[in-house]
């Protein structure tokens, strides 16, 4: 446990070693603020609400959480420090946890900085802040699940653009897994259940719910099987490069 | 003594590489195990395979009665590593980076600072402390890996070539230091640097193309030389031939062979037989026949001609002259 932690730590003060951290946390509080009140039509909408603010976060995150996961295997792998962390005691998995952690954490504080939005919606109007503080935690599980998607493809190769790229890319079939756009590709040949399976692994759909206010406890677990689904990869991709 | 590092067979393949081959070895407590052989050999994959990094193919090894594959955790907390070229997290400073190792390694507080202040005084790391590692000389670099190696006063000690990159007195402090921890450990060192073996060393394992190809201390591999323990005798010219038809008579040689005629003194090389140095008999003989003496001694050999004929597939069967 206390080797999670110190991995986590280690992790969470490169990310402050390096411009990335400075730049993403700029980047994603001024585009998500933006969309809100451009794009999202945030004061033509006239309701005290942050569903145009949460709406963006899918494609935001699209984009964005894969900048903070590819450099967390392709690096050590890289530099050569992963022989240095894997030889340390501990085990695959408190590694594995420990830099997804960290990530997650980073992510987090993003997030936590768009406070003022929260505020300005209390400040013009009454709105409904439970269905606002769980639509938080559902955001930052949906950035959990793109962040262990991309933590495998980190994992997977020595080269941050590649695991860049293919978390993205993946990310993006995870999304719009709902539409009809992906599910037209399988309908012509594959079986109804698994089309209906692919529509069911939608992050929009089960983001959705949750913004909309429906609490639903298999939106949850969606989110935290797949985190724990595809760090279980990680651990994978990890040993299969030591030959284990 | 029971081996604190034992591989038992291990082997080691890439696909269709074979990296390493049916490698067995034990080392010692109190043992300092020189891995020597040509760059593709196999130490480093050896090295790794004794860390836990990389699982063999086959066979086992223990480390301190543990097994590596399945015990990989209290292997690891038994083993000082440090991989090749010391790669370190280069955004981090000195400080944070011994930090992080004592934290993974378990040490909290006031036992993390007492451990990190041990081995920054006995590396001398106080000048870079708060230094980030990529602005560090190699030297330093590698200086900050050995430092995480002995963070924990580890039982087993994996360096592969801590020596490397190191100016001569770095080397020479790097040596003395694994020397002195020797005692109470169990230490394996690679290395291309074969003053090295003999400086450091009590056993060398040489290994070609995966194999083992010798074990044993600097002397015994220094005796697989032909002209390991033969007396070089330098004599003027024109006592030369007086000298050859005098050493003739000794019983037990391996034969005379003529050197070089530099100016006035020509160079005879007495060869051992069975190894041993007759160089009390050349010595008399020379004397009782009046021929003067102007240099005498007993030819060792370098380890680097040992190390080309067990390993330079081209060179076997050439007897090395020095």
């Amino acid at each position: 446990m206390f080797s999670v932690a110190a991995i986590a730590k280690r992790e969470l003060s490169g990310y402050f070693a390096t411009p990335v951290a400075y730049v993403f946390i700029v980047i994603f509080v001024a585009l998500s603020s933006a969309f809100t009140f451009y794009i999202g039509g945030f004061f033509e909408r006239g309701q005290a609400s942050l569903e145009s603010f949460f709406s963006f976060h899918p494609w935001l995150y699209l984009f964005l959480v894969p900048a903070v996961s590819m450099r967390l295997w392709s690096e050590e792998r890289k530099s050569g420090t992963i022989e240095m962390l894997m030889t340390l005691p501990i085990s695959t998995v408190a590694a594995v946890i420990g830099k997804f952690v960290a990530a997650w954490a980073f992510v987090a504080v993003a997030l936590a900085l768009t406070f003022p939005l929260w505020i300005t919606v209390n400040v013009l109007g009454d709105p409904d802040n439970g269905v606002i503080a769980a639509s938080y935690a559902g955001s930052l599980l949906m950035a959990g699940a793109f962040l262990a998607i991309g933590s495998c493809f980190s994992a997977l190769t020595r080269n941050q653009a590649i695991a860049f790229i293919v978390a993205a890319a993946v990310c993006f079939l995870f999304t719009m897994s709902g539409l009809d756009l992906v599910l037209n590709v399988f309908r012509g040949w594959a079986p109804h259940i698994l089309v209906d399976t692919i529509a069911s692994l939608s992050f929009l759909s089960h983001f959705d719910r949750v913004t909309n206010g429906l609490i639903d406890l298999r939106d949850l677990v969606f989110f935290v099987s797949m985190i724990a689904l595809w760090l279980y990869a990680t651990v994978v991709a990890v040993d299969v490069e030591r030959g284990a | 003594m029971s081996a604190m590092i034992a591989l038992d067979n291990v082997q080691k393949r890439f696909g269709s590489l074979t990296a390493v081959d049916d490698l067995t070895l034990s080392i010692a407590r109190g043992e300092v195990l020189g891995f020597l052989g040509p760059n593709g050999a196999g130490k480093t994959t050896t090295m790794r395979m004794i860390a836990g990094f990389l699982e063999p193919t086959g066979g086992s090894i223990q480390v301190c009665g543990f097994n590596v594959a399945t015990d990989p955790i209290e292997v690891k907390r038994r083993i000082g590593y440090l991989p090749e070229g010391a790669p370190i997290y280069g955004d981090m400073t000195c400080r944070g980076f011994l930090g992080f190792v004592a934290e993974v390694r378990g040490y909290r507080r006031a036992e993390k600072k007492r451990r990190i202040a041990e081995v920054v005084d006995t590396l001398s790391l106080n000048a870079v402390l708060d230094q980030t590692i990529d602005t560090l000389s190699k030297g330093f670099k590698r200086r900050v890996g050995l430092a995480q190696a002995i963070l924990h006063d580890p039982n087993v000690l994996v360096l592969d070539e801590p020596t490397d990159g190191l100016d001569p007195n770095q080397k020479h402090h790097v040596r003395e230091l694994i020397v002195t921890m020797a005692s109470d450990k169990a230490i394996i060192i690679s290395t291309h640097t074969l003053e090295e073996v003999e400086a450091v060393c009590t056993r060398a394992a040489v290994i070609n193309r995966g194999r083992l190809v010798a074990v044993g201390s600097a002397e015994e591999l220094l005796a697989r030389l032909p002209n390991h323990n033969a007396v070089v005798v330098t004599v003027p010219v024109a006592e030369a031939a007086a000298a050859r038809v005098a050493l003739l008579t000794l019983g037990h040689l391996g034969g005379i062979e003529d050197s070089d005629t530099a100016g006035v003194l020509t160079t005879l090389r007495v060869m051992p037989h069975n190894g041993y140095a007759p160089v009390a008999e050349v010595a008399h003989h020379l004397k009782s026949s009046d021929i003067t003496i102007e240099s005498l001694y007993v030819e060792r050999g370098r380890l680097d001609d040992v190390f080309r004929v067990l390993t330079d597939d081209a060179a076997a069967g050439y007897a090395p002259r020095v």
